[in-house]
């Protein structure tokens, strides 16, 4: 066998062996996705979103208190987590570029993203549920918050340093201050990077059970209160897959479905808004029937 | 050095300005003055300083820590280095090699520098218009001023870029190399809009083309290695130059 041919067949080898790797990890990707679309499809139901959990062992009912207060947590944690975290990966592209301190934090920050979640819910457990006495879906929320934080700091500064230094020094020549380069030029050229980011930590935090099982815990009852404990739809599919009844687990498929689903779609709008030009077509189409000029 | 001629107002002044990138010494005792209202040149190999010079008129570098400046540069009277800084960066403008337009419409990137003045209302729209006629855009975009700066071609948007500067009205305006991503034809229009710019504002251009800077500017000097070797009228440099070294540099023995 000539030298060349020897090298063409291990080049196909290892082409094939990457192959199928990729397929390994593949197949059960959507071997996972497909048994949820399956199962999960077969159980939707409207009541799921809008009726109240009915007395264990008594078929029926739905997941409202779950919805209500999934959505709940994770607003408030965007609220909590998305300011902080862009003002952070800010001061890291910035300002803290040339300190050693912050450069440090950034590692730190880095580490984070990798931290277990529910290392943070241990944290905040400790921090404010012990001292109130009782779990509370503002917890929840703090936790989720610390999660998505260091995910949204480090996009922010990631694409704030994509932003040329030339487009800063000519902001900076016009006579701009350091806060107005930054506010009115450099986030501005990075905000579909930073918004993309923003998506991807939400998408993150609202598939979490960990950190809310010891922060807000559950609740069977609708509320509104962040005092009380609050019902997450990850916490209450834990709880009914664990439990006995049948229809606890085909509630759990539904929920999952509905869940995983919206996470998709987020991610979907992520990719979407950071290569916007897919849309450019879409965006032409709608300009050529209003009849307005672009901008 | 050639004496200044008594009709000639200087505007800025160098006087044995130092300039360090940390321990690295990028410029060597540079005197020169840059007359007012004239196109003055800078020209030499890369890496000779000639853009670190330029980026010294508007102190630039203090961007970047670790640069540090030894020696004066006068702004009229005044030291550059006394001067608050945004007040220097609105007297000295600054166009850069390529194109920088803002994230932003066209109208808001010439209104960028008027807005951060407080200039408002219909003097923001008279100004934006009048730098954009200076600067020979107006006719090509004044029906698509909220169109995005993007959709410009890098000739215009190195227009788009000197209106954005010539805007504030600034004293003196430096470009660094701004043909140097331009086609040709960008590039004779750019020409011929300095030349017009210079009879309001002093001009300092850093150039690699030395075509460019016989065609364009009254003055020019050439560096070489940090130093400003020889600071003549372009006519002089060109044709019959003080030093070897810039004779040798001009009839492209060498650089």
């Amino acid at each position: 066998m000539s030298r060349k041919t020897r090298r063409k067949l291990f080049s196909n080898f290892m082409l094939f062996v990457s192959f199928l790797t990729a397929a390994y990890g593949i197949f059960w990707l959507f071997w996972i996705l497909g048994s949820l679309f399956i199962n999960g499809f077969k159980y939707l139901s409207p009541e799921l979103v809008y009726l109240d959990p009915t007395p264990p062992g008594e078929e029926g009912g739905g997941l409202r208190p779950a919805f209500v207060g999934h959505l709940i947590i994770t607003s408030l944690a965007t609220i909590i987590g998305v300011p902080i975290g862009i003002m952070a990966g800010i001061y890291f592209a910035e300002y803290g570029r040339n300190s050693k301190f912050f450069m440090t934090l950034r590692q730190i920050t880095d580490i984070m993203v990798s931290t277990p979640s529910i290392l943070m819910g241990a944290v905040v457990y400790a921090v404010l549920v012990r001292p109130v006495g009782h779990f509370n879906g503002f917890s929840g929320a703090v936790a989720l918050a610390l999660l998505m934080l260091p995910v949204i700091a480090i996009t922010t500064d990631e694409m704030l340093k994509l932003v040329p230094k030339e487009m800063r020094e000519a902001a900076y020549a016009l006579g701009a201050y350091r806060w107005q380069v930054i506010k009115n030029v450099v986030m501005r050229a990075a905000k579909v990077g930073i918004l993309t980011g923003v998506i991807l930590g939400v998408a993150r935090i609202a598939g979490e059970t960990a950190p809310l099982l010891f922060t807000s815990f559950n609740n069977n009852v609708l509320t509104f209160d962040l005092g009380d404990p609050m019902a997450s739809l990850t916490v209450t599919m834990f709880n009914y897959v664990m439990g006995p009844y049948h229809y606890w687990h085909q509630q759990s498929w539904a929920a999952a479905f509905i869940l995983t689903m919206s996470v998709l779609l987020l991610s979907i709008l992520a990719r979407v808004l950071l290569h916007r030009n897919l849309l450019e077509p879409l965006f032409y189409i709608v300009r050529s029937i209003t009849g307005k000029k672009g901008g | 050095m050639v004496e200044p001629q008594t009709a000639l107002k200087t505007r800025m002044e160098v006087k044995n300005l130092n300039f360090y990138y940390g321990s690295n010494q990028a410029l060597k005792n540079i005197n020169m003055p840059i007359y007012d209202r004239k196109v003055t040149a800078l020209i030499g190999p890369s890496g000779c300083g000639k853009t670190t010079l330029l980026r010294c008129f508007n102190r630039m570098h203090d961007l970047y820590p670790a640069n540090k400046y030894e020696g004066e540069i006068l702004l009229g009277s005044e030291s550059i280095f006394n001067m608050d800084i945004i007040d220097l960066r609105s007297k000295v403008g600054m166009v850069f090699q390529k194109p920088t337009p803002f994230p932003m419409s066209i109208f808001d990137n010439v209104a960028f520098g008027l807005s951060l003045k407080g200039i408002k209302g219909t003097e923001l729209k008279d100004r934006v218009e009048k730098a954009l006629k200076d600067s020979a855009l107006w006719e090509e975009v004044k029906d698509r001023l909220k169109d995005s700066a993007f959709s410009l071609s890098g000739g215009q948007q190195q227009r788009l870029c000197i209106a954005r500067a010539i805007a504030v009205e600034p004293e003196v305006l430096l470009f660094d190399e701004p043909t140097s991503a331009l086609d040709p034809i960008s590039t004779a229009k750019i020409e011929e809009l300095i030349v017009e710019l210079k009879r309001k504002i002093t001009i300092v251009i850093v150039t690699h083309n030395m075509q460019q800077a016989a065609r364009i500017s009254d003055y020019t000097g050439f560096m070489y290695l940090g130093e400003l070797i020889e600071f003549n009228p372009t006519e002089k440099i060109f044709t019959k130059p003080d030093k070897k070294l810039t004779e040798e540099y001009v009839t492209g023995r060498f650089g």
